[in-house]
């Protein structure tokens, strides 16, 4: 239906625009509207973290959303991460560690986990666990996540010594 | 997915004064929503009656914390990822940070906010019982003007409060004379992350010369909503903190509390927890001494 007045807001770097039920939830836009499949619904209801997305640089889940209040804000979805061809770091330390089995969890543990390091460059163990607390996986037993993650920092750390000074 | 979106009317004035002219000429008809962390998911379950809703969420008015030298202000707006972020909170209201650190998720802190928490007025809503040992001040606000009422007596019944149909929350005023006093906070749930408390307490108290001299309790999940127990203070106030006192204060708060049975709990271990947790915290008071 056209009906509706434009929303627009920035996805991944590119503006928007649809024309939806104000009310319609994030996570359906992001999936029906934009064809971005990436964020997932677990349950629905803000329990299970599979819909995670950063919206204005905080970690929200978009199925708690509903798409006006995204009106402006710039949103980041996992389709985001990777840039110009190359697996974000996050991806791919879950890819070597074993952060993925069935992967329905994935896309929303790669939000958080980006939300975490965005803040905490170099987070203990308990930190990952606070920052992915509201993330469920049914699959991995969740340690090789947090070794994921991990792993993804010490990757950090290497590529900033690696950075020429004039990059930085 | 069972809540239809064409069903619900979504509006975003973006600023207050637009928001209260809509709840004066059509009060009742309109629904707040802040963070949605509430309302989306009864939209999501097929149970949100409300119709027409008004957006509060990204109206700088409501999201701000003003600290002054003898209190501390919090909109309405302010999400529980803003008040852990805030260093006076930390520092000057710690039960509130402590409170706010355990308000679901990363994800959901971002999103739900103070305003949202008292105004949903779950008898379980983890940052009643520290509003409550603060003495906090809620501030109404309408096309009429601003009201200050006490948040002891912002909750009127289970899930009722003493809002009228044209106001907002607006904020919420924290005195800092409890600094220097004994603090406790403590949320016994099902898990750590995630869990709606099943019972909580928290304390303020002021000890001198061996007396109590003031003590405020806080309870929630006690009593159809959010409470200060009342007459287990009055059971302890001016009196010397021993087995005796202590026991009397138990034998109120058993009086005194009147849980329920719901899918988190039963009314009787409630009850029980309650009083532990009320025993441990008057024990560690009087094992650490005097202090403000
Ligand atoms: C996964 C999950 C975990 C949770 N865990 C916890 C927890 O551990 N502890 C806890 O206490 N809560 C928890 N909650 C509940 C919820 O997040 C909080 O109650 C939150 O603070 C609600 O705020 P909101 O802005 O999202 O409210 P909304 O959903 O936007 O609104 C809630 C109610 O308040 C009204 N309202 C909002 N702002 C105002 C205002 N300024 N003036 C007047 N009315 C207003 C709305 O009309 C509505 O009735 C959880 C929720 C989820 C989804
Ligand atoms: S689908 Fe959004 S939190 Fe589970
Ligand atoms: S990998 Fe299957 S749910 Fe996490």
């Amino acid at each position: 239906m056209s009906t509706f007045p434009a929303i627009r807001f920035n996805v991944n770097g590119e503006d928007r625009e649809v024309r939806v039920a104000p009310m319609k939830r994030l996570l359906d836009v992001l999936r029906e509207d934009l064809g971005l499949t990436g964020s997932k619904e677990g349950c629905g209801e803000g329990e299970c973290g599979s819909c995670s997305v950063r919206m204005n640089g905080e970690l929200v889940n978009s199925c708690l959303v509903p798409v006006l209040q995204a009106e402006g804000a710039s949103v980041q979805t996992v389709e985001g991460l990777a840039a110009a061809g190359k697996m974000h770091p996050l991806q791919e330390a879950f890819l070597q560690c074993g952060g993925a089995q069935c992967g329905i969890c994935t896309p929303g543990m790669l939000m958080a986990a980006t939300q975490l390091l965005s803040v905490n460059a170099h987070p203990t163990m308990t930190e990952i666990r606070e920052g992915l607390a509201g993330n469920l996986c049914r699959c991995t037993g969740f340690t090789r996540i947090f070794e994921s993650v991990i792993a993804a920092t010490a990757k950090n750390r290497e590529e900033r010594i690696e950075e020429p000074a004039h990059a930085r | 997915m069972r809540g239809n979106p064409d069903a619900h009317e979504l509006i975003a004035p973006g600023n207050l004064d637009s928001v209260l002219e809509l709840l004066a000429k059509e009060p009742s008809e309109w629904t707040p929503i802040a963070g949605g962390t509430e309302i989306m998911v009864a939209h999501a379950a097929g149970r949100l009656g409300a119709k027409k809703l008004v957006s509060l969420w990204g109206i700088d008015e409501l999201r701000f914390i003003k600290e002054k030298e003898a209190s501390i202000t919090i909109g309405a707006g302010a999400t529980f990822r803003d008040l852990r972020a805030h260093p006076g909170i930390g520092v000057k209201l710690p039960l509130l940070a402590m409170a706010a650190s355990w308000i679901g998720c990363i994800a959901n802190q971002s999103r739900a906010t103070l305003g949202g928490n008292l105004v949903n007025g779950s008898p379980a809503a983890d940052s009643s019982p520290a509003l409550l040992v603060y003495d906090a001040e809620i501030e109404l606000a309408s096309v009429r003007g601003r009201r200050r009422i006490p948040y002891s007596a912002f909750h009127t019944g289970y899930k009722r409060n003493a809002m009228l149909p044209d106001e907002l929350l607006f904020a919420v005023h924290l005195p800092l004379r409890f600094a220097e006093q004994r603090h406790y906070l403590r949320k016994v749930g099902t898990r750590r992350a995630m869990a709606i408390s099943k019972v909580a307490l928290a304390a303020t108290a002021w000890l001198e010369d061996g007396l109590i001299r003031e003590v405020r309790l806080g309870a929630a999940s006690l009593a159809p909503f959010p409470m200060r127990l009342v007459e287990t203070e009055v059971a302890l106030l001016g009196r010397a903190l021993n087995a005796e006192s202590i026991q009397l204060a138990c034998a109120a708060l058993q009086k005194e509390a009147k849980p329920i049975d719901d899918i988190r709990s039963t009314g009787a271990y409630r009850k029980r927890v309650a009083i532990n947790l009320l025993t441990e915290f008057l024990t560690a008071l009087a094992t650490e001494g005097q202090g403000r």
